[in-house]
């Protein structure tokens, strides 16, 4: 379970307020949406959530079940079981993508004081996922998202997703840049790993993607706040009318 | 294939068991366990009597006790070269022992067979299998590669003296000669006699010169003409003593249309005083012939305040004599307090060809000021050179190459790629490229960049579940990789396990 209170987050190096008070709960087993105009914070909500460098929380607090995020490195949280499929996937020269996942895997096991895979075992499990999300053999020792195409590169983050089967996954827009097809791909990946003890919050624009991940909830984010909260129709609502209407009942 | 090595290996007292085991429980510089042999040592200095001592000492004969006394007295009148970007204490030559070996090697040789030579061998315990490994690694064509058949004959060089030279019948078989310098000498001295001094004349530099007066040992290879040596040829090196200089000196020559891969792996124990290494390896490659040479140098690099280390003054030279002959070289510098190294390429022969890849790894007070020569002589001549520096912590990192194209090497090629990484903002990187071309029909290309260790790729690794270490040595290996994947495998694993312990708290 995710729990955010009041959070307040503003560039390290800027005088900038971007978030201002973010309250969400997201229990055990449920999917949660966010939506929300370009620049009203989501991308930075993802980042400060799992550790990056250059923000600094003013105010407020975060849990993942009993973890308080905020005092954890990035790679405590993500051996705690969160997970951020970014906006825009980084490309790592020369280090190949079956590399990444593995080692990502390993240090992972490691921290929570599991046993390491061997590399038949690892093999053979990514294999069968990759096969799913029709990622090729070819793709997988390619230097990680170098060169791959947009929708590559979501899926690519789909698939890591797999494999580390975090607790709390975060999809900052793994949606925008996909074809229909690879859209159905990501939301059936995204599906199988639905489970009571595990968690999505999916950032998107589209209902689209919500058409195949059906949310529990739906947030609308506006200028560093969740505006408002609803049910799956506050999507549909969005998709015909745009953020105007929601905006205005705020102020 | 640590099992194959270990089962034929036969080699002398000082290396055992327990030296293995030590290996494997090591902290930040893994090999810096110290052997407790017993030592026999010549008088510390250098002067006559030693050269002629330690001539005596590899029951020489009388030429090459000659050789050597006439390249020291060359050197006498030399000085130490300053030219480099390298600071360290004025050396005292008399400090150090010029001669060291184990006592025991007076002794027949007896037969060890728990010893893998290759302590290196990191991927063993990882425990997983080779093939897997390479796969992962993504190394070319090691879907096809059957892991089990590849051998590696091994020489060890422990201290002054070659303690053992691992599938010699093997080699002799197929007309290779693998043994020891001291041994060709007395052995073979009709090619030495020929070809030593070659390539790296007596006379041609303070560390050369001071080599070939007192070199105690070292590798001598030979392949005769057509012949593909079965399997990878290694040495590999140890200083174990206390201030003792190594002076290993390494001969080999392709004979036409012949091919071999050489792997040359150093280790040091942790000494807090600086130890003096100054090696010479020559490589006379004739008509049609291939010579591969690959070094992982993992010398002692000083502790983090810059205390003790290697000295690192070494002269590898190449020369490409005949048509269409061709040598690569590929090092991954990670060791040594101070690097002065510039393996290069004569290219004399008509389309012959040099290749160079480096990574050269300094942290802390590192020095390391290393590149190569490619000198093109000879009409439609190739040289590509692939320079990967990283520099963390204080240290400085300078990449020192030229290349030269002389009036007849019409028509000639070079092509150079020289990339910095930078970890941390008190270290420094530097780029002095050399290049002459005395013709109008060749063409030098050179490529440089310098970058920092990107923050978005670390924190996507962290992100990932790596700590931050674990984060720069994945990055930092894809920097290198087209180095690394010009490595046999072999040594591809273990240099990427090295990248990583020699970047160790240079984050953080
Ligand atoms: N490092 C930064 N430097 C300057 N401004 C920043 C930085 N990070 C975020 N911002 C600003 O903070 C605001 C929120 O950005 P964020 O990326 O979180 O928005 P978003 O909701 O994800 O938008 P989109 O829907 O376009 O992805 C924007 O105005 C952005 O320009
Ligand atoms: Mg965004």
């Amino acid at each position: 379970m995710l729990n955010i209170k009041n959070l307040h987050v503003k560039l390290e190096d800027e005088d900038k307020q971007i978030l201002k008070g973010v309250d969400l709960t997201v229990p055990a087993g449920e999917v949660h949406a966010i939506m929300g105009p370009n620049g009203s914070g989501k991308s930075t909500l993802s980042y400060v959530l799992s550790g990056r460098d250059g923000y600094e929380v003013t105010e407020g607090e975060a849990s993942l079940y009993d973890h308080d995020l905020l005092d954890m490195e990035p790679e405590e949280r993500a051996a705690a079981g969160l997970f951020l499929a970014f906006q825009y996937p980084v490309e790592i020269p020369g280090v190949g993508n079956l590399t990444f996942l593995r080692t990502a895997v390993n240090a992972q096991r490691k921290a929570r004081g599991e046993e390491e895979l061997s590399s038949g075992e690892f093999l053979k499990v990514v294999r069968e996922k990759a096969k799913a999300l029709q990622i090729d053999a070819e793709m997988l020792k390619r230097p990680v998202n170098v060169g791959f195409s947009g929708g590559e590169k979501k899926r690519n983050e789909i698939l890591q997703m797999a494999m580390l089967e975090p607790k709390m996954c975060i999809l900052d827009e793994t949606d925008s840049g996909l074809d229909v097809d690879a859209m159905r791909l990501v939301a059936e990946g995204v599906n199988a790993l639905r489970s009571p003890e595990r968690s999505f919050l999916v950032i998107t624009h589209y209902q689209r993607l919500l058409n195949h991940i059906k949310p529990d909830v739906v947030h609308i984010m506006s200028n560093g706040r969740i505006i408002k909260t609803g049910g799956p129709e506050l999507a549909l609502e969005v998709e015909k009318n745009g953020y105007g209407d929601l905006l205005a009942e705020v102020g | 294939m640590a099992v194959e090595i270990s089962d034929e290996i036969e080699v002398r007292e000082g290396v055992d068991r327990e030296t293995v085991e030590t290996v494997q429980n090591m902290g930040s510089y893994k090999y810096g366990w110290d052997t407790e042999i017993e030592m026999e040592y010549a008088p510390k200095g250098v002067n006559e009597d030693i050269v002629r001592l330690i001539s005596a000492k590899n029951e020489e004969p009388e030429w090459m006790t000659e050789w050597r006394l006439q390249a020291f007295r060359r050197w006498q009148t030399m000085t130490e070269p300053k030219w480099a970007m390298l600071n360290y204490p004025e050396i005292d030559y008399q400090d150090q022992y010029y001669y060291a070996r184990p006592k025991s090697m007076e002794v027949k040789p007896k037969s060890l067979d728990e010893v893998d030579p290759k302590l290196l061998a990191t991927y063993e315990k990882l425990g997983i299998p080779l093939k897997e490994q390479m796969l992962l690694a993504g190394v070319e064509g090691a879907d096809e590669t059957p892991a089990e058949a590849r051998k590696v004959a091994v020489d060890a060089v422990f201290d002054s003296v070659s303690v053992g030279t691992t599938f010699k019948d093997e080699l002799a078989k197929a007309g290779v000669i693998f043994c020891s310098i001291s041994e060709a000498i007395r052995e073979h001295p009709e090619l030495v006699k020929k070809y030593l001094g070659s390539v790296v004349p007596q006379s041609d530099n303070f560390f050369a010169t001071l080599n070939s007066a007192v070199f105690s040992d070292g590798s001598f290879v030979y392949i005769p003409p057509g012949t593909r040596c079965p399997m990878e040829l290694s040495t590999y090196f140890r200083i174990n003593a206390e201030n003792t200089g190594q002076f290993e000196r390494t001969l080999i020559i392709a004979d036409k249309g012949s091919y071999v891969s050489y792997l040359e792996g150093c280790t040091a124990p942790k000494r807090d005083v600086a130890q003096l290494h100054a090696a010479v390896v020559e490589i006379v490659i004739l008509e049609d012939a291939e010579v591969k040479y690959s070094t992982v140098q993992n010398w002692f690099p000083g502790d983090e305040e810059g205390k003790g280390g290697i000295y690192n003054f070494v002269t590898k030279r190449a020369d490409c004599r005949e048509a269409r002959a061709k040598v690569m070289w590929t090092q991954v510098e990670t060791g040594s307090a101070i690097t002065w190294k510039y393996p290069s390429c004569i290219l004399r022969g008509e389309e012959s060809q040099g290749e160079f890849y480096s990574i050269a790894i300094a942290n802390n007070m590192q020095q390391a000021d290393t590149g190569t020569k490619m000198i093109h002589l000879g009409k439609n001549t190739r040289s590509r050179i692939v320079s990967k520096g990283i520099s963390a912590g204080k240290a400085q990192n300078t990449y020192r190459g030229l290349v030269s194209m002389h009036p007849k090497a019409t028509n000639s090629r070079n092509y150079t790629q020289c990339d910095s990484l930078l970890i941390g903002d008190q270290c420094g990187a530097h780029t002095v490229p050399y290049i002459e071309v005395k013709n109008t029909s060749s063409r030098v290309e050179h490529e440089a960049t310098t970058s920092k260790v990107d923050d978005d790729q670390l924190f996507y690794c962290r992100a990932r579940g790596m700590d931050e270490e674990e984060a720069v040595a994945l990055v930092v290996n894809g920097f290198c990789r087209e180095v690394l994947q010009a490595l046999p495998m072999e040594f591809a694993m273990e240099a990427q396990s090295l990248v990583a312990i020699s970047l160790e708290g240079s984050v953080g």
